[in-house]
């Protein structure tokens, strides 16, 4: 019996390791000679994505998946983010403001059809700004448009937005796949079944492995899309990644998240490996509400021990350093990399005078992404430095969100940021990082009600010195934004301001 | 006694297994008191550097030296398996002997939940209760120890139930002697063989699922070096340095290896009834 049992149990453990293990190989072999079957197509993309969309409609969920496939491919917004983060004309051919910031008018695109063949007017554009700032909005990010007092259709063309304050991201935040326009009728099936104005409609959703789009024929400017066929296929593991590429099943992989990979594919002629910029501050997040972290002195003491050069070169060298809670590609980014620079006995002396001579112990919780486990190691080793002794725990994404995100049960945690203007966070109240500023808040209620951008600009800068001083997180670097796609593949985003993946100007060479 | 020593000696199984388990133990102890390089001294311009006399088994993916952590994850191995099995032991044991001895209801449900135990794969369970409970070394000795206490209850019950139809338990039985006198005096002595030989053979299991949990991100947290984490770390890195995997990866082999071949050889030398079953 005790034979059998002990087989049994070496049986499990065996398999599940012997499988890990051969499963690239396997993976490899089977995707090559699927590619070779299919053979060249030039008006078809297959597209990588590491995390799968739960759900097809920006509106009802704010996983970044989900922009990366619908929008604006399959839906558009009034405004539109490029390449360069600007925001140009999309469903709004052009706007107004009035002089106290708090009117807009928006002139609408004429020609536009939804992919059920209804036209486009101002109704539907009512309708989706409505459920943005409704009291019963389940939007995301409901916060960034309860500034908007009421929405009016001045005629079928044109759109009458009324603000309570002056917002300048107003603009900004109507052009996110969020603020995305549907129609009445497939708004409440678009989940599953999406439909908007966009120039790919949906074709098929292979649950855990593909979402497919194909070319609209109801697009206003048909001409202008040279893909017929875009897959996004969802592949999980790095290594996995890399093999597909490899073997040909994979075209494009507009957000590569394995830097320590990419050499490999480097390497490979076929393939060009593009670095760029994204949104995502890395920061160690700090529980501002919770003792020793709301003493001040103790953040200055964690933000002298950061060494940004140890970490990035974990990161393989992918990344560039920051001193605040903003992206280093923005025009109104202000370098303070060097407000707490790395000094141990400097840190150590401000823990003294925090009255830990002795340093203290803390935990660090860990989501279950490559970058937060890389820099948690070395963070771990930096703190314990200047003796600050960290227990690591990682934690299952759901967990995190629940621990440390809702509960604000946490001491340390390391995330990446990746929305777009997102120093917003340092002024809300309940936030899990718990800090509570009248003088940022004063700060960002400037920012918003500045209409001209200059000014906005300097005022943003303002505001980055404040999170800065106050060192109300450990502030690492900006994520890299790694793509990797054929040579002859042109058109795709070379950086991240957005999470999207906008195809509309991509074509085989 | 004497004839073990002789007929260990002509056992090379046990021999082999004995020099691994001497080594593995070993190399923890060493690393109790010295290691090559300290275990958590980051050097980002030495990393992932091959071979070379200063660090014998180059560095890892954050400058350490991977000869220092191999050594100091042998600690952790053991002290997961040691607890692991000791908790499985002493709860096993003490549920197989109770249902030997009392039958019944008793042994029934005992039985009955064992085999829903053995029915689900054990690492999937490991997972299940570390997923649930928070990764750490803690619980993954929990979640090893629960699936080895049926694995111990089932042995301990089959040995013991053998030993109560036995001539003398039930001469002891007419005496007057108790269930509990009987366990302990007459039934537990003569079945610690198997036992013995079952330990040592459950240690290879847990040794071999901690480095399973950990390779899933389960097990010991980072920077408590672990042979499963290291294999882990080292995956991303197949293409740059394919050598970070073999480490770690012999390692648990030789220790793993050699706690089986010692326990098949344990149990050939302790018992005499397998050893004329396999002669036979």
């Amino acid at each position: 019996m005790d034979s059998l049992s002990r087989r049994h149990l070496f049986g499990a453990a065996g398999t599940l390791m012997g499988a890990l293990a051969t499963l690239s190989v396997l993976g490899a072999d089977a995707l090559i000679s699927e590619a070779r079957a299919q053979g060249p197509a030039k008006d078809r993309l297959v597209i990588g994505i590491s995390l799968e969309p739960p759900v097809l409609d920006p509106t009802k969920n704010a996983a970044a998946a989900i922009r990366e496939v619908t929008t604006p491919s399959i839906y558009e917004s009034l405004g539109r983010i490029d390449r360069n983060g600007a925001i140009g004309p999309g469903l709004a051919e052009s706007w107004s403001i009035s002089e106290d910031g708090k009117e807009y008018l928006f002139k609408l695109r004429p020609g536009v059809t939804f992919h059920n063949g209804e036209p486009f007017d101002a109704s539907m554009v009512k309708f989706s700004l409505d459920r943005l700032f409704a009291a019963d909005s389940t939007n995301p990010a409901k916060s960034l448009y309860t500034d908007i007092d009421k929405v009016e259709i001045v005629d079928p063309a044109t759109v009458k937005v009324t603000l309570k304050s002056p917002n300048s991201f107003l603009l900004y935040s109507l052009s996110l796949g969020d603020a995305a326009i549907m129609t009445p009728k497939t708004a409440p099936t678009n989940d599953k079944s999406p439909v908007g104005t966009g120039p790919f409609v949906f074709k098929e959703r292979k649950e855990g492995d593909s979402i497919t789009l194909e070319k609209s024929p109801t697009y206003r400017d048909p001409g202008s899309i040279k893909l017929n066929t875009v897959i996004f296929k969802i592949v999980k593991d790095p290594s996995a990644q890399v093999n597909a590429l490899l073997a040909g099943d994979i075209d494009a992989f507009p957000g590569f998240q394995a830097p320590e990979l990419v050499e490999r594919l480097k390497k490979d002629p076929r393939f060009a490996v593009v670095i760029g910029t994204t949104e995502g501050e890395v920061i160690l997040a700090t529980n501002n509400g919770k003792k020793p972290f709301n003493d001040l002195k103790v953040r200055q003491a964690i933000a002298h021990a950061i060494n940004r050069e140890e970490l990035i070169s974990a990161e393989s060298g992918y990344g560039v350093p920051i001193g605040s809670h903003f992206a280093p590609h923005n025009k109104a980014y202000v370098d303070l990399t060097k407000t707490y620079p790395f000094d141990i006995a400097k840190a150590k002396a401000l823990l003294a005078e925090a009255g830990y001579p002795n340093g203290f112990e803390a935990t660090l919780k860990l989501p279950p992404v490559g970058y937060a486990q890389r820099a948690g190691e070395v963070m771990a080793n930096q703190l314990g430095k200047i003796g600050i002794k960290i227990a690591i725990s990682s934690l299952q994404w759901p967990q995190w969100l629940s621990e440390v995100f809702k509960e604000r049960n946490y001491d340390l945690t390391i995330v990446a940021h990746t929305e777009a203007n997102d120093l917003d966070r340092y002024a809300r109240d309940g936030y899990y990082w718990g800090y509570d500023s009248p003088e940022f808040k004063a700060k960002w209620r400037e920012v918003l009600a500045a209409t001209d951008f200059t000014k906005r600009d300097e005022l943003l800068k303002e505001a980055q010195r404040i999170v800065s001083r106050d060192a109300v997180n450990g502030f690492l670097f900006q994520l890299a934004k790694i793509g990797v796609w054929k040579k002859d593949l042109v058109g795709l985003w070379e950086n991240s301001p957005t999470p999207q993946v906008d195809l509309t100007g991509v074509y085989w060479k | 006694m004497n004839t073990f020593f002789a007929r260990a000696s002509r056992h090379v199984g046990f021999q082999v297994g004995a020099v691994l388990l001497l080594l593995f133990v070993g190399t923890a102890l060493v690393s109790l008191l010295w290691t090559p390089h300290p275990i958590d001294a980051l050097n980002m311009r030495i990393k992932l550097t091959p071979s070379s006399p200063s660090y014998l088994l180059g560095t890892d993916h954050l400058g350490r030296d991977v000869l220092s952590r191999i050594m100091v994850g042998a600690q952790t191995s053991i002290t997961v398996g040691l607890i692991a099995v000791a908790i499985g032991l002493t709860l096993g044991v003490a549920l197989g002997a109770w249902a030997a001895a009392r039958g019944g209801w008793v042994d029934e449900a005992l039985s009955r939940t064992s085999d829903l135990i053995f029915a689900f794969p054990a690492v999937l369970i490991a997972i299940l209760i570390t997923s649930v409970l928070g990764a750490s070394a803690q619980n993954a000795i929990l979640a090893i120890a629960i699936f080895n206490i049926p694995v111990f209850a089932r042995v301990t019950r089959g040995a013991a139930l053998a030993m109560w139809s036995r001539d003398f338990v039930r001469a002891a039985t007419a005496m007057g002697q108790g269930p509990v006198g009987i366990t302990l005096r007459h039934v537990l002595p003569n079945i610690a063989s198997v036992l013995i030989v079952q330990a040592t053979i459950q240690f290879a299991v847990a040794i071999l699922a901690e480095a399973g949990l950990s390779y899933l991100g389960l097990g010991a947290q980072p920077p408590v070096p672990s042979w499963g984490r290291m294999l882990r770390d080292a995956q991303t890195y197949i293409f740059q340095a394919p050598e970070l995997a073999v480490w770690p990866g012999l390692a648990i082999a030789l220790a793993v290896l050699g706690l089986n071949m010692l326990g098949d050889g344990l149990r050939d030398l302790l018992d005499p009834r397998l050893r004329l079953l396999r002669v036979g």
